[in-house]
């Protein structure tokens, strides 16, 4: 089974005006086999970017992607095979099925590029596309399958991608945003639908939402991000019982559900990733430093930077481990 | 495999329906087709409605410039040729011409519009920059020069016109290509795992086909036009008539001064007549190929 | 104007889009009242009517529909409305902030300039200098800095655009804001501050205002009547906390129950859902329209059409299951 992990990612964009823009600043992450992680943050957090590194889709300017512990050989070849064992569903499920292929067409795609159906005795090509959309929650899949994506409803179509990539047969699955677009009464099928799966075929995934409900439905673990890095990770009940990040705190307050907490509303949003904040990336935001509570290391907030919350290497000796990457609580790096 | 295909077959079969379901209930898409299905007929039964040796300049059959009559229903040219006959040969050469160039135009413009969009970097800038140029150069001296360099036959005048009329179909594709290249299922198929070839022959190029077709009746309306001012300033094939050099003979005679309005008003009206034909097809194809615009009720 | 009547009183609403000679209801018999400082929201799923009621109230549905009942703007039926006084109301009565802020400004003016343009058409004449304190007054009610007036949409973040779309929506101080999916496509922290200032609005300037969302949770804690509509009608009314907390109508209950309570054990691994799809508007079931999807649908259910029928608390449902159970 595969475990794909960011250690230290870094990525860099240059801007219109020449700037240097820091997507990810040395983020690490890791998805294991049978294991659901959510990724939450705001947009502009990275979050979609760290997403895209992971199947090697985003260039990194420094760290690594690294699978079953090697780095990622970005070789087109072996960036195929690795492509079919770690697959990412698009946010967006209305562009993401091209206009002119049938849903048939769309499912079968990957499968007839990685030659599924011929190196499988069993299977015609028929067979594992009625397989995959029905294993995507899409029954009776033969009805389907001359449908142009433009006749079918939102969750069809996203339906629709999931079935695409499950139809590979996947070990990692990555999926950015994957009922944000959705009604109330769909968001809750697709959900049960990849828990299903973790199930059915221990599939690992790693749901990129800015949702905390959602996290709290199906992830086992969270890792909350902010400009470019992860600020607090661990198990999600312990996480999202137990906030200890600033952020993660405001964040948690703000979800309407949420009515025993008192709202933080942040103002402002997430700066320009071109000139990230010194001392915590936080800091100017921070409703801590606001009220005085983190007034004891308040100079540190400002000054001092905080180390990279680590990925992999902490999970196998501590597998409850719950990091945080905040001046107020120094023993949780 | 075999259902697979079989699949792909039936799903073939209900588009084509469906894109001809839509094509017939656009009025001026059907008279358009009309139009072009009559000059076609013509053009390729002309030896067996006229008398191919009513083109002939010494054994014309009729007098100089005779009016409309009962024997010659558009009277005849200043050799004696009946113009009927003149306009039925004419229109194959018009069609031929005007069919040629589009093909090569279309297969250049599109070539280097999909390279140049999609590719990119220098061998995109540079074939931008050569579209440019190519577009920025006037094209009745450009075609002038090169008909004379060349030679004039009717694959001569074709390829003159081909060459210089693809820059326009080639900045078409090449937006369209920038911003299919963009759009969320190109990503998708990168994340699949697809190569550059397949997802150009199958992502890219079926979505720009359509503007491609639906250029190619534009296209070859302006070839039929440029075909016949070629011929109309003389540099046509000499050996063939055409309905430029018709119109040429007319204006060298002086048949609009002498009134024989019967030798130059038909090969205009069938210009016009077929330009606007290819037009009207192009307007009515363009809802059939818009998968969004046939779904909208 | 009769100030002693509701600000918006909407009665027996039915709206039916004709094409091709098939009518197709999008909206079937609708009642509705919002006061002046209230919020009243409207939550379903897409197809269910919602954004078709919220367009008619501003008589924005288009000419091939056909609308039976009455909408009355503060006393005056605005489905007759002459068009001069139509006017009069779109905007400086009445109006409407949409969804999707990005294609709803026009990419190539100025914010500023954008709002100027909602004043100067209802007030013509205004000088420029009142103008500009009006936009930067206004920009800064929704909780902008002024200096953004010169910026183009573009430059501006979703969060910011919503804001700037709603700012436009006050600048004629309407009595009444129709919010089509105010938040939605935002993030948690934009969306709690959009909903800061729209709440804020309400409780500065006394307006009343009509919230569309799909999304239960968010109408919740800001509402304070909400109107659930399946297959267009409303299936369920009441206080917004109660509705979210205990729904009576099983398919209130399958919207509330679809964002989990963070902290609420049952809902760990257990995220609730409901099969199938809404009924077509021009094919809908026998009976109660809910009842095919309805997790408590009894024989009953497909012969009785339900009406809203009030309970306890100031509520009403429309569910033949809500109450004394099966009668």
């Amino acid at each position: 089974m595969t475990t794909v992990e960011a250690v230290d990612a870094r990525v860099e964009f240059r801007t219109r005006s020449g700037r240097v823009a820091t997507a990810l600043d040395g983020a690490n992450l890791v998805v294991r086999p049978g294991e659901i992680v959510a990724l939450v943050g705001e947009s502009g957090s990275g979050k979609t970017t760290l997403a895209r590194a992971l199947v090697g889709l985003q260039p990194l300017a420094g760290g690594q992607v690294r699978r079953d512990g090697s780095p990622l050989d970005y070789a087109p070849t072996a960036l195929r095979a690795f492509r079919r064992r770690v697959q990412l569903v698009l946010q967006d499920p209305a562009g993401a099925l091209n206009p002119r292929h049938t849903v048939y067409e769309s499912v079968a795609e990957g499968m007839r590029l990685h030659r599924l159906a011929t190196d499988d005795p069993e299977g015609s090509e028929v067979h594992l596309v009625s397989a995959a959309l029905a294993a995507a929650g899409l029954r009776p899949p033969e009805a389907l399958f001359l449908r142009y994506p433009h006749e079918l409803s939102g969750g069809q179509r996203q339906r629709v991608l999931i079935a695409g990539a499950l139809a590979l047969r996947p070990e990692i699955l990555i999926a950015d945003e994957p009922v944000s677009s959705l009604d109330a009464s769909i968001r809750g099928e697709v959900l049960a639908l990849l828990l299903a799966l973790r199930e059915s075929m221990g599939l690992g995934v790693l749901v990129v939402t800015h949702d905390l409900g959602l996290a709290w439905n199906i992830a086992d673990r969270i890792a909350v991000m902010y400009l470019g890095r992860i600020v607090e990770t661990g198990p999600t009940e312990d996480v999202l019982r137990h906030p200890r990040h600033p952020y993660t705190q405001a964040l948690l307050s703000v979800v309407p559900e949420m009515d025993s907490l008192t709202p933080v509303v942040l103002t402002g949003e997430i700066p320009d990733p071109t000139r990230i904040p010194s001392g915590c990336r936080f800091h100017p935001r921070c409703p801590a430093l606001a009220d005085g509570r983190a007034a004891a290391v308040a100079e540190r907030c400002r000054a001092e930077s905080l180390p990279v919350l680590s990925g992999q290497a902490v999970l196998v000796e501590e597998p409850g481990w719950h990091g945080v990457a905040c001046h107020l609580h120094p023993e949780r790096a | 495999m075999t259902d697979a295909a079989q699949l792909a077959r039936a799903r073939r079969r209900a588009s084509l329906r469906r894109g001809w379901a839509t094509f017939r209930s656009s009025r001026s898409g059907l008279v358009g087709l009309g139009l072009l299905g009559v000059f076609v007929f013509v053009a390729v039964a002309a030896p067996l409605l006229a008398d191919p040796n009513g083109l002939s300049l010494t054994r014309a059959p009729g007098g100089v410039l005779e009016p409309p009559s009962s024997e010659f229903w558009l009277g005849t040219d200043d050799s004696g040729r009946p113009v009927l006959t003149l306009l039925m040969f004419g229109a194959r050469v018009s069609l031929f011409v005007g069919l040629l160039a589009t093909l090569i135009s279309m297969v250049i413009g599109t070539l280097v519009g999909l390279v140049s969009g999609y590719v990119g970097g220098w061998l995109g800038q540079l074939l931008l920059r050569l579209t440019e140029w190519f577009l920025v150069i006037p094209f009745l001296p450009l075609a002038i020069v090169l008909a004379s360099v060349l030679g004039a036959s009717l694959v001569n005048i074709a390829l003159v016109i081909g060459v210089t009329s693809w820059p326009a179909t080639a900045l078409l594709i090449r937006s369209q290509t920038l911003s299919i290249k963009e759009r969320a299922y190109l990503e998708r198929a990168r994340v699949l795992g697809t190569g550059r070839w397949h997802q150009i022959s199958r992502h890219v190029l079926p979505n720009v086909l359509p503007m491609v077709f639906a250029n190619t009746t534009l296209t070859v309306a302006i070839a039929i036009l440029s075909e016949t001012t070629l011929s109309f300033l003389g540099l046509g094939d000499p050996t063939r008539v055409s309905w430029g050099s018709m119109l040429e003979d007319a204006y060298s005679v002086g048949a609009i001064t002498t009134g024989s309005w019967w030798f130059f008003i038909p090969p205009g009206v069938c210009v016009v007549l077929i330009v606007l034909a290819f037009i009207l097809i192009g307007q009515a194809l363009e809802t059939v190929l818009n998968p969004r615009l046939r779904g909208r009720r | 104007m009769n100030t002693d009547a509701p600000l918006l009183r909407i009665e027996g609403l039915r709206l039916t889009y004709h094409s091709d000679g098939v009518g197709v209801p999008a909206v079937r018999g609708v009642d509705l009242v919002v006061r002046r400082g209230e919020i009243v929201g409207v939550a379903g799923e897409s197809g269910c009517g919602k954004s078709t009621l919220a367009s008619t109230i501003l008589r924005l549905q288009p000419a091939s529909a056909r609308v039976e009942g009455t909408v009355e703007f503060e006393g005056v039926d605005v489905l007759t409305m002459r068009w001069g006084e139509l006017r009069a109301m779109r905007w400086a009565g009445a109006s409407i902030v949409f969804q999707g802020a990005l294609h709803s400004l026009n990419p190539v003016q100025r914010a500023g300039a954008q709002i100027v343009e909602a004043i100067s058409v209802h007030e013509p004449g205004i000088d420029q200098a009142a103008l500009d304190v009006r936009v930067a007054g206004l920009l800064e009610e929704v909780g902008l800095s002024p200096a953004l007036a010169t910026a183009y949409p573009h430059q501006l973040s979703g969060g910011q655009r919503q804001r700037v779309m709603i700012a436009m929506a006050l600048a004629c101080r309407p009595s009444l804001i129709v919010a089509d999916e105010p938040t939605t496509a935002l993030d948690v922290m934009v969306q709690a501050q959009v909903l800061e200032v729209l709440t804020g609005l309400v409780r500065d300037r006394g307006v009343g205002m009509l919230i569309i969302s799909h999304d239960l949770s968010v109408l919740a804690n800001l509402c304070d009547r909400i109107a659930v509509m399946y297959a267009g009608r409303i299936v369920e009314v009441g206080p917004g906390d109660a509705i979210f907390a205990s729904p009576l109508h099983p398919y209130a209950a399958a919207l509330a129950g679809a964002f989990p309570r963070i902290g609420d054990q049952a809902s760990r691994f257990a995220p609730a859902g409901l099969a199938g799809d809404p009924p077509q508007p021009e094919a809908l079931p026998p009976g109660c329209t809910f009842a095919p999807r309805c997790p408590r649908v009894v024989s009953e259910c497909h012969q009785v059409d339900p009406q809203l029928e009030d309970h306890p608390g100031h509520r009403k449902a429309a569910c033949i299951r809500v109450g004394g159970g099966v009668r």
